[in-house]
C-alpha cells in the first residue's frame, strides 16, 4: 500500500485508457489490471453529458479512480483552465499535468509545467505532473507543491522502455513525494524493472491497449508490479560479472 | 520573408522525377530497415520499385500506426457553406465557369445543416468554401465560427488561402485546423489547371502553410490533387514541405490526405491515373517516412477500399458527406462539388470499423483547447 496526498492505493499499477479498439474491451483491461487510477484525456470525454460518455460509462467502478489529463494543452494558462473544467465536471481535485507544446514527439515542456503545477496546487489540486526524468525539476516540483511526479521511462507510446534509468534512480533517492515512471513502459519487464529501482508506481497505456490480448496483458502487467515491488522491498542482490574471492586486497590484516 | 518557397526553388521537378523512377529494390530494402527514414528512403518507397514489397510495406504500417495512434479511427463530416468561387479550375465543380446555381449559406440555414450533423454523432466538423472574397471573407467566417463553435469540439477548415493576420484573427474564434492543398507542386501544370482568380498564384498558395505555422494554428493539412500530374514526385514534394514545417513550426500538429480526382458534371479527366494498389502504396510510404502524421481519407473512395484501409495507416475518416452547400437539410438536391463514391451512413461506417476492431471515436479535441 501507499499514498498520494490522502488517497491509499493497493494497486501500483496506473492505466490510460486511449487507444483501445472498444470502450468494454477497455474495461475488461482495467479491471484485469486491479488498477485504482486511471487516467483519461479531458479532450476526448464529452464532460457536458458525462453520464453518458461513453469511456466514462465505462469506468464507473468503486475501486476505480479517474485521473482527468490536460493532454492537447500547449502552456500552464490553458492547462490550468483544463483542469478547472475537469474538477467541475468530473468532481475531482486530481489532475494529470500534460502540457506538450511539441504535437510530435509530444515532449513536455518543464517551464509551463512548473508554472501550472505552482498555480493548481495553489488552488487546492492533487497535481500529478508528467514530465522528463529531471532530478533537478522533481525538487522544483515538490517546493512548487506537486503531490507526486511522473518522469518519463522513455518517449511516450514509444515502449522503449527505461532509456532515462539512470536519471529515474536519482529521481527516486531523492524524491520526498511518490514517483510515479510515466511513458515508455513497453512490456511487463520494463514495468518491474522500475518497480525494482524503487518507483512508487507505473502507469501503462499503450503496450496494454495495443496488444493482441488487453485482458490478458493487463493481468501480466499487474503481476510484474507486484514482483517487481516485491522484490525492491527484498533488497535485490547487486548483480556481478564474475565470481569474487571473499577478501582478497584485505585478507593480509588479518594474517 | 524565409519561406518554403527558398527551399523549393532549389529543386528541379524533372531531376526529382527522375531520382524516383531510378530507385532500386535495394533502396526499398534499406529504406524498410532503417531506423529513421529520410527524404531519399521516401523515394524509394513510392517507387515503382517498391511495388513488390507492398505487403511488407502495409504490414509495417500497421505496426507504426498502431503504436502511435491506437485501435482508433477518427470521424469527421464537412460542411460546404458556399459555392461561390471566382477560381478558374479545371477540375472542380464549383469553378467560375460553370453554370451553377451559387448559394452561400445564411446563419439560419447553417444552423439547419448543423442539426442534421450533430444528429449523425458528429463533434469534429470541417467547414469549406470556394474562393469569393467579396462575399465569402473573414467576417464571414468569423460568424460562422461564432454560431457553430457551442456546438462542435473540433472546427476545421478548407476555404481559400488568407493573409496572417486573417488567421491571428480567426484561431481565438475557435479555429483549430486548416487544411490547404496545393494540389500539384508541378508550377506549369498549376498555372494551367488555375488559369483564372487569386489562386492562379501558385506561390500565395505554397506559402499559406508558413503562414498558418506563424499563425501558431494548432493543425495543418497538406496534400496534393491526384490525378493532375505524376502523383510519385508530388508525393514527395509533399513529403519535403511536411519535413520543413515539422521542423520550423513545431508547435504544429500535421495531417495528409491523398484525394483521388473524382468526376463531376462537366469534369476534367485525370491526366495521370492511380490504382488502388498505388494508393495503399502511397498510404503506407507515408506512414512508414513519419510515424505521427495523422492520415486522412474522404468519400471519394470507394466502400470496399475504405472497408479495407481502416487497418493500413489510416487515423481519420468522413462518412455521410455532402459537397454542396446546404446539402445536409437545406437543398439537399443542389449541384455537388464532385460525386462521392462512398455513400453509407456515419452509423453503417461506424459497425465497419468496429468490425475490423477498431474504434470510431467523434470526439478528440474540446473547445477549451484553443
Amino acid at each position: 500500500m501507499f499514498q498520494i496526498a490522502d488517497t491509499t492505493f493497493h494497486s501500483r499499477l496506473f492505466t490510460g485508457t486511449g487507444k483501445f479498439s472498444s470502450s468494454a474491451l477497455m474495461e475488461d483491461a482495467l479491471l484485469a489490471s486491479g488498477s485504482e487510477l486511471v487516467t483519461v484525456a479531458l479532450k476526448r470525454v464529452d464532460v457536458k453529458n458525462n453520464d453518458t460518455d461513453d469511456i466514462l460509462s465505462h469506468l464507473k467502478h468503486t475501486h476505480i479512480n479517474l485521473l482527468p489529463n490536460t493532454s492537447g494543452v500547449r502552456n500552464a494558462r490553458e492547462a490550468i483552465f483544463a483542469a478547472q473544467l475537469a474538477r467541475e465536471a468530473l468532481e475531482t481535485n486530481w489532475i494529470k499535468l500534460e502540457i506538450h507544446p511539441d504535437p510530435k514527439y509530444l515532449m513536455p515542456d518543464p517551464i509551463e509545467t512548473l508554472k501550472a503545477t505552482e498555480e493548481l496546487a495553489k488552488l487546492g489540486f492533487i497535481v500529478l505532473p508528467y514530465i522528463h526524468a529531471d532530478p533537478v525539476l522533481c525538487k522544483r516540483l515538490e517546493d512548487a507543491g506537486t503531490s507526486a511526479v511522473m518522469p518519463l521511462g522513455s518517449p511516450i507510446g514509444s515502449n522503449k522502455g527505461l532509456k532515462t534509468i539512470d536519471f529515474l534512480e536519482i529521481i527516486i533517492d531523492q524524491s520526498n513525494v511518490p514517483v510515479v515512471v510515466d511513458a515508455g513502459i513497453g512490456s511487463p519487464s520494463d514495468a518491474a524493472k522500475a518497480m525494482e529501482i524503487g518507483a512508487d508506481a507505473v502507469l501503462v497505456n499503450t503496450a496494454i491497449a495495443v496488444s493482441t490480448n488487453p485482458v490478458q496483458m493487463a493481468a501480466a502487467f499487474k503481476l510484474a508490479v507486484e514482483a517487481g515491488r516485491m522484490a525492491f522491498e527484498a533488497k535485490l542482490a547487486k548483480a556481478v560479472s564474475h565470481a569474487v574471492a571473499s577478501s582478497p586486497l584485505t585478507s593480509f590484516l588479518d594474517e | 520573408m524565409n519561406s518554403f518557397t527558398n527551399l523549393f526553388e532549389t529543386y528541379n521537378w524533372d531531376e526529382t522525377k527522375q531520382s524516383i523512377y531510378a530507385k532500386t529494390s535495394d533502396d526499398v530494402l534499406k529504406a524498410l530497415s532503417a531506423r529513421k527514414r529520410t527524404l531519399e528512403d521516401f523515394k524509394a518507397l513510392v517507387s515503382p520499385a517498391a511495388a513488390p514489397y507492398l505487403e511488407q510495406m502495409a504490414q509495417l504500417s500497421q505496426q507504426l500506426t498502431l503504436k502511435r495512434f491506437g485501435k482508433v479511427i477518427q470521424m469527421y463530416v464537412p460542411l460546404y457553406l458556399s459555392n461561390e468561387c471566382n477560381n478558374i479550375c479545371t477540375y472542380c465543380g464549383f469553378s467560375y465557369d460553370n453554370k451553377l446555381r451559387r448559394k452561400t449559406l445564411s446563419p439560419i440555414e447553417i444552423m439547419q445543416e448543423v442539426a442534421v450533423i450533430k444528429d449523425m454523432g458528429y463533434d469534429h466538423v470541417l467547414l469549406v468554401t470556394g474562393e469569393a472574397n467579396q462575399t465569402v471573407h473573414v467576417d464571414y467566417f468569423k460568424k460562422v465560427l461564432e454560431l457553430i463553435r457551442p456546438h462542435f469540439a473540433h472546427i476545421s477548415m478548407e476555404v481559400q488561402p488568407l493573409d496572417l493576420e486573417d488567421y491571428q484573427e480567426l484561431t481565438p474564434y475557435g479555429l483549430n485546423t486548416v487544411l490547404v492543398y496545393q494540389e500539384t507542386y508541378h508550377q506549369d501544370d498549376y498555372k494551367k489547371h488555375h488559369p483564372k482568380g487569386k489562386k492562379s498564384n501558385f506561390q500565395y498558395r505554397l506559402e499559406t502553410p508558413d503562414r498558418l505555422g506563424q499563425a501558431g494554428i494548432h493543425k495543418m493539412g497538406l496534400g496534393v490533387l491526384i490525378g493532375l500530374e505524376d502523383w510519385r514526385t508530388d508525393s514527395l514534394f509533399t513529403a519535403l514541405h511536411l519535413n520543413y514545417l515539422e521542423k520550423k513550426y513545431w508547435q504544429s500538429k500535421y495531417s495528409l490526405s491523398f484525394p483521388r480526382l473524382r468526376p463531376f458534371s462537366g469534369g476534367l479527366e485525370p491526366k495521370v491515373e492511380m490504382n488502388d494498389r498505388e494508393l495503399v502504396q502511397l498510404i503506407c510510404a507515408y506512414r512508414i517516412f513519419n510515424e505521427e502524421v495523422e492520415l486522412s481519407i474522404s468519400t471519394r473512395e470507394s466502400p470496399s477500399f475504405r472497408n479495407h484501409i481502416v487497418k493500413l495507416g489510416i487515423t481519420s475518416m468522413s462518412a455521410g458527406s455532402k459537397t454542396n452547400p446546404g446539402g445536409y437539410a437545406v437543398e439537399p438536391e443542389s449541384l455537388e462539388q464532385f460525386e462521392i463514391s462512398d455513400e453509407r451512413s456515419p452509423t453503417e461506417i461506424a459497425r465497419v470499423i468496429q468490425s475490423q476492431g477498431y474504434e470510431p471515436v467523434w470526439k478528440d479535441w474540446d473547445s477549451c483547447l484553443t
